[in-house]
């Protein structure tokens, strides 16, 4: 039994493909052909090209662009000459000059002081790691062409190896290393298998077709484990291939209470690929589209092309159903090295999402201008991020209202219904959110922020973690305000933090009359199989009582029997 | 020989994309072309050695082209410069 981070959920059952690149040893001898070892050096670079380009023929748009930078990499004519002068004047073996060569480049740019930089010492070592396979004539496994289904154990997953895999033919990662936000993560989540990594040593501990049993909740891995337990993960696995069958029975149906409450149950996304996966899951709008990701790792701002081409993806995939985008959000724990931002000693504090947006316009005006052109493709609503006064939704409305008028010049279409809200995170937001909700269209509570500021809390600091808890009778109390608040104005009022998705506050939030809920796509169906079962008016009365209790972990255990 | 000095205009600097853009160019040409910035020099076909130069906005870049179809080249890398880079 191997412990290491559930990186995403589900239960597998599998034979293991042990990817063995680590293992390569490397002599250092003194050789005598000079032209052979040249040789052999073009021949693996060749051999190195065209593999590349067979897996950049299956890739998507995303892993060609890396892909493509990998065959640059490989042609480099710096890589190329530094190479063959330690082969020539140093007598060294080609194997030996690579490394050397390689690990010179790795340093360099992994003592760049730009984040940016540092990572493509990743791209390098990728690359490089195939070059010298091919010269000791292993060929790397071919991830594009499994025979059968495995579990792929490997030291770390490589975008290179995520570029080439078949999502049919895997079953699941383990890793020795990384953590829930590694490439290797991210990739199992969106490629829905299970995944554990940050296991230490488990490479050496499997080889290729020892069985192996895990759930990724657990972050627990079995490695041929006695029949008893197979028979237990087959049993599981089973009732959660049922329960999912059971759930995608509601994927068009309506999030109504049993009494009647009608809910709009939404989805957060990143990217149009998200908002794909949440339609499929029965989203019935998209509750956040968090557009900083367009703006992260890459080396420049996105053009205006650019993010007008993302939106309207989303909204042509979304159809009628509304799409909430949110303007920037950056800062705080998401860093743009392109923007030379200073370091800050609080940055979620600091200068941050629309502050940024409201003092360097340009970036703002760029994105409202792809918003607002996107907007004739379907039902866009446009919301601001970290409001804490009523000046700031002024000033934002104007530079949108400018940019309007631009269009108008320009004789660009635009939507001429767009509703305008803003996230409710900070407590000041929250406290004279009577006023605000009367210049405004909607409100979304972003919770994981609203806890934080709420309870001065850095939800980044394991020490205090404790302390950060949505059962907290203040953070509740903020909540129920505001719902009441943007009722009174008759504006609706959402929540799109993790919160929203939380089965253990649903039956509370439903009972304070949120009316949209917005969260992962995977907890769509859950969350409205949980709603379809409660009723609206017993829920009213346990939000009330929940209102009057003064201790979290008494909130907590009370509302676990409506779970 | 030809040279010529340029400054960097565009905002991030020198990484991938336009690194990617002055390779892409400099490889149609048979010069050899190298940028010079203070001590540092770097092949400019090269993408590691020219994002190992981490040339930021506002940098001075000596552009030194020695070859059959030098002008022609130094041109074109200049007018990459000068469009900054399609940015």
């Amino acid at each position: 039994m191997f412990k290491g981070i559930g990186a995403s959920s589900g239960i597998t059952i599998g034979k293991v493909l042990l990817l063995e690149k680590e293992d390569i040893h490397i002599q250092r001898t003194t050789i005598e052909n000079v032209e052979e070892e040249k040789d052999k050096f073009k021949k693996a670079i060749d051999i190195s090209k065209e593999q590349i380009e067979v897996i950049k023929s299956k890739a998507g748009e995303e892993q060609k662009s890396i892909l493509d930078a990998h065959l640059m990499v490989l042609q480099d004519p710096e890589l190329i000459t530094s190479v063959e002068e330690k082969i020539t004047s140093k007598k060294l073996n080609v194997e030996a000059a690579l490394e050397d060569v390689l690990k010179t480049f790795i340093s360099i740019f992994e003592a760049m002081d730009d984040e940016y930089m540092r990572e493509r010492a990743a791209d390098i070592k990728d690359v490089g790691q195939r070059a010298m396979m091919n010269l000791f004539g292993k060929e790397m496994t071919n991830l594009a062409e499994l025979d059968e289904p495995v579990i792929i154990a490997a030291h770390d997953i490589t975008p290179s190896d995520t570029a080439q895999m078949n999502g049919e033919k895997v079953l699941g990662f383990i890793t020795d290393i990384g953590g829930r936000t590694s490439h290797s993560a991210i990739m199992a989540r969106s490629m829905e298998i299970p995944a554990i990594v940050g296991l230490g040593s488990i490479t050496k501990e499997v080889k290729t077709g020892d069985l192996v049993v895990f759930d990724g909740n657990e972050g627990i891995v079995m490695v041929n484990p006695e029949a008893s337990i197979i028979k237990e993960y087959e049993e599981r696995k089973e009732k959660e291939i049922a329960e999912k069958a059971e759930l995608r029975k509601l994927v068009n149906s309506h999030t109504v209470s049993k009494d009647g409450r009608k809910i709009e149950l939404a989805s957060n996304i990143g990217n149009p690929k998200d908002a794909k996966k949440a339609s499929e899951n029965g989203a019935e709008g998209i509750g956040l589209y968090r557009t900083e990701f367009l703006y992260m790792d890459r080396a420049n701002l996105p053009t205006e092309e650019e993010q007008f081409l993302a939106y309207k993806e989303v909204l042509k995939i979304m159809g009628q159903r509304p799409v909430i985008i949110r303007t920037l959000d950056i800062g705080g724990d998401k860093e743009l090295p392109y923007l030379n931002l200073p370091k800050e000693m609080n940055p979620f504090l600091g200068y941050r999402a629309i502050r940024i947006c409201l003092d360097q316009k340009y970036i703002f005006k760029t994105q409202l201008r792809a918003l607002l052109r996107a907007s004739v493709y379907g039902n866009l609503k446009i919301m601001y991020p970290m409001i804490s006064s009523l000046e700031e939704i002024r000033q934002a409305n104007s530079v949108l209202e400018e940019v309007k008028q631009d269009l108008q010049k320009e004789n660009i279409d635009y939507s001429s219904n767009i509703e305008v809200g803003i996230m409710i995170e900070i407590p000041a937001a929250a406290v004279i959110s009577h006023m605000l909700a009367k210049e405004v269209d909607f409100f979304s509570i972003g919770t994981n922020d609203l806890i934080q500021y709420t309870t001065a809390v850095d939800r980044m600091n394991e020490k205090i973690s404790y302390l950060y808890n949505p059962f907290n009778p203040a953070v509740l109390a903020l909540i129920k305000l505001v719902i009441d608040n943007g009722h009174k104005e008759g504006i609706w009022v959402g929540m799109c933090g993790e919160v929203a998705g939380d089965p253990r506050l649903i039956p509370v939030l439903l009972g304070m009359g949120l009316d949209e809920f917005s969260m992962s796509a995977a907890s769509v169906l859950p969350a409205r199989k949980q709603i379809q079962g409660l009723s609206y008016e017993e829920m009213q009365k346990v939000a009330d009582k929940v209102l009057e209790m003064n201790i979290a972990d008494a909130i907590e255990a009370f509302v676990k029997q409506y779970q | 020989m030809i040279s010529k000095t340029v400054v960097l205009k565009n905002d991030t600097g020198l990484h991938a994309r336009p690194a990617t853009l002055v390779i892409k160019e400099a490889s149609k040409f048979q010069s050899n072309i190298t940028f010079i910035k203070g001590t540092q020099e770097s092949n400019a076909k090269s993408i590691m050695g020219l994002m190992a130069m981490g040339i930021k906005k506002g940098e001075e870049v000596e552009i030194k082209v020695d070859g059959p179809d030098e002008k022609e080249t130094l041109d074109t890398i200049i007018a990459l410069f000068e469009s900054n880079f399609g940015e």
